[in-house]
């Protein structure tokens, strides 16, 4: 009886870890492809598609397609530069929208409610909508910098990341978030003597790890994929971003292998950015029930 | 010791002065040039030469360019003039550009045009009578096969003077399919979207006897888009798919980039830019032929990209002069050498690699000289276009040819009439 129940549960764990295998691979298979494409000639990866040697390292192999991806195109400054404006973005964000939150669920002010609305409201615009009003604002904007007072913030990175300081769905999240830790620790500090800034710096971010990385997660890989928006605002190579960057390979006969290398290499930090994150993103997702 | 401390002041200020004085006489004014090339290092190296040499051949103007991928180009340029941040010189596709001279990103550019009146039709860019730019090549679609293939199938090989009609194309198109070696006779590259619609399709409905909107007025595609010509063609077009003569909407991407070379496909009509990827795999056995005489004609597009001056420059002189000298056959010779483009003169032709006299590729000239129609010239255009593309995706899937094109008609027109013409 023993060995039969024994038995019975090897079988559920085979078919169990079967059925996500499959599963997995076939979320994995176009990084796959991604991946063993950028090593072959374009010939080769496109008579490949037709077969499954389009997953598999076989044939003609070579790094030829990540020399001429780097001539093509300053890969490097494309990733520096999507970096830099979504590492600031997102720190920032995390910043003034987790305070935003903060105010939300543990102050109280008049027409918090009505703010709290019109920001979730903002969650229905598509970007889409406002682009061209944002464009048309930032390139007035003043800025006083090393060259004293200039006017207009196009080509520049402080373009690419103060508008999306703050979002509706970062706030939302943190608010929901603090929602839902316990109220008595907040008092108990402020009946200790604690100041709101050190409640919200001492006691509420530091138990807001998994909605931090949540919202870092979310956040980052909004900016990461910025593509409208730099192309309205940036004319200069210098300020352009990976996406941008990846319109480059497209030309009247496309260079697909290299098309490969370059995708290849744009999303490693992206993957490299949420293993780093992945256990605190999947605690925050089965405790505030959020998907990315 | 005053008149010495006097002299001292009245020198250095005259010193400082004279000084400022050559720098402003010697100083270039700089130009900001925008440029679709970015990503394409041949290209790159050739618009880089011409600004180097044109900055140290004169003494007035110091040309800045900054390239933009070709994809995302023209959404760039459009931000640019909303925020008013367009450059002094920019390229712009040929079929866009009365779009943006009506929208105010252009003025017209002042080249003798005397000068000029050897260039290829397509090359020159007019919008209400006026020159508004100017292109250092061209561009032509021929349809691309191997003379052993058409010989084998005893299909006579159509000459520029002798093109095939009508029958003779759908029965050439019928003996291949018959021979059972390919999986369809003509690939028209329907894997491609976007502008290759109207640029390479467009000519076989003027061929037929239509067009997309009324050339004699701009102001309506009523009869020319879906009157007998157009739904002639129309039905025509919807036979090529129905009867298997080439691949429709869903064909890979891949199969247009190799299917003629791996012989799934026939004849495939395609543009110059292939050209030399074409005589590289089947060497001597190559042909580029003339586009079919559908009734009208043998018509094929024309109009590249071309380089203009935008409105808001104050400096359209040196920007003209720019223009002016880049239009040397050396640099035109370049382009065509190292793309395959095609030279926009005789002369330039001439000194090119590809384009002599006796060259395979001198076909393109020929077939940009003697059948290129430009697409319809009008603001208009960008948005007839896109409705033009999806009535003949439509059409190749199936859909009722006459109904189609009715509602691509009053697209259209509804389009120009909330534009009020756009100033036609």
């Amino acid at each position: 009886m023993a060995n039969i129940t024994q038995d019975n549960h090897r079988l559920r764990l085979i078919v169990r870890y079967t059925v996500l295998s499959l599963i997995a691979l076939i979320f994995i298979f176009p990084l796959i492809f991604m991946l063993v494409s950028s090593f072959k000639p374009d010939y080769q990866l496109l008579a490949d598609t037709a077969s499954l040697r389009a997953f598999l390292p076989v044939g003609d192999i070579s790094l030829t397609n990540y020399e001429k991806a780097f001539e093509r195109a300053p890969i490097f400054l494309f990733m520096f530069n999507s970096l830099l404006v979504t590492a600031v973005t997102v720190l920032l964000s995390l910043f003034f929208c987790s305070m935003a939150g903060f105010s939300f669920v543990f102050l109280n002010w008049r027409g918090k409610q009505l703010a709290f609305s019109i920001i979730l409201a903002t969650l229905i615009v598509p970007f889409e909508t406002i682009a061209i009003p944002m464009l048309l604002m930032v390139s007035k904007l003043p800025w006083i910098g090393l060259e004293g007072l200039t006017w207009g913030w196009l080509n520049t990175y402080r373009v690419q990341i103060v508008p999306f300081i703050a979002d509706g769905l970062t706030i939302f999240l943190f608010t929901q978030y603090f929602k839902d830790l316990p109220r008595e620790l907040i008092e108990a500090a402020r009946v200790e003597g604690s100041s709101w800034w050190q409640v919200y710096w001492r006691i509420v971010m530091p138990l807001s790890g998994p909605v931090i990385a949540t919202a870092a997660i979310l956040k980052f890989l909004v900016m990461y994929n910025q593509y409208l928006w730099p192309i309205m605002v940036t004319q200069q190579e210098q300020y352009r971003p990976v996406l941008v960057g990846l319109q480059y390979f497209f030309q009247l006969n496309t260079a697909w292998g290299e098309v490969m290398a370059y995708l290849t290499l744009i999303t490693l930090p992206v993957l490299a950015f949420y293993l780093v994150l992945q256990r605190a993103f999947i605690a925050s997702i089965a405790s505030t029930g959020v998907k990315g | 010791m005053k008149t010495k401390i006097m002299k001292n002041i009245l020198m250095t200020t005259g010193v400082s002065l004279l000084t400022m004085g050559a720098i402003n006489g010697y100083a270039q004014t700089n130009l900001s040039l925008w440029y679709h090339g970015a990503g394409n290092p041949v290209e790159a190296k050739i618009i880089d030469q011409i600004v180097a040499d044109f900055n140290s051949n004169q003494s007035d103007w110091n040309v800045i360019l900054e390239s933009f991928p070709q994809e995302s180009y023209n959404d760039s340029v459009i931000a640019a003039a909303l925020a008013g941040n367009l450059p002094d010189i920019l390229d712009v596709d040929g079929p866009v550009m009365p779009n943006w001279a009506w929208a105010g990103y252009l003025q017209p550019l002042n080249i003798d045009q005397t000068a000029i009146a050897d260039f290829l039709p397509g090359t020159k860019g007019y919008w209400n009578g006026k020159l508004y730019s100017l292109g250092l090549w061209d561009a032509a679609v021929a349809m691309i096969t191997r003379k052993s293939t058409l010989t084998e199938a005893n299909i006579r090989i159509p000459t520029l003077e002798q093109p095939w009609t009508l029958t003779e194309f759908n029965a050439a198109l019928l003996t291949l399919k018959q021979t059972g070696k390919f999986d369809y006779p003509l690939d028209l590259g329907l894997a491609w979207k976007g502008e290759w619609f109207p640029y390479a399709f467009s000519p076989f409905l003027q061929s037929f006897g239509g067009d997309i909107v009324d050339r004699s007025t701009y102001q309506s595609a009523e009869g020319v888009l879906n009157g007998d010509a157009a739904i002639a063609f129309g039905e025509w077009w919807q036979m090529l798919f129905e009867e298997g003569f080439s691949p429709g909407n869903s064909q890979d991407a891949a199969d247009r980039e190799t299917g003629l070379v791996d012989g799934k496909y026939a004849i495939q009509w395609n543009g110059n830019w292939t050209a030399l990827n074409m005589l590289k795999a089947f060497g001597d056995d190559v042909l580029f032929l003339p586009a079919p005489d559908l009734g009208n004609g043998p018509k094929i597009g024309a109009a590249s990209w071309q380089l203009g001056v935008s409105a808001t420059t104050p400096h359209s002189q040196g920007a003209a002069d720019f223009i002016k000298f880049a239009t040397q056959d050396s640099y035109m010779a370049a382009f065509s050498d190292a793309i395959g483009l095609i030279p926009p003169t005789e002369t330039s032709a001439a000194v090119s690699q590809h384009y002599q006299e006796g060259e395979p590729m001198a076909t393109f000239y020929e077939l940009s000289a003697q059948q290129a129609v430009l697409r319809p010239v009008t603001p208009g255009y960008v948005v007839a276009a896109k409705v033009f593309e999806k009535a003949l995706a439509d059409i190749a899937d199936g859909a009722d040819v006459a109904d189609t094109l009715d509602n691509a008609a009053d697209e259209i027109n509804n389009d120009i009439r909330r534009n009020l013409g756009y100033g036609h």
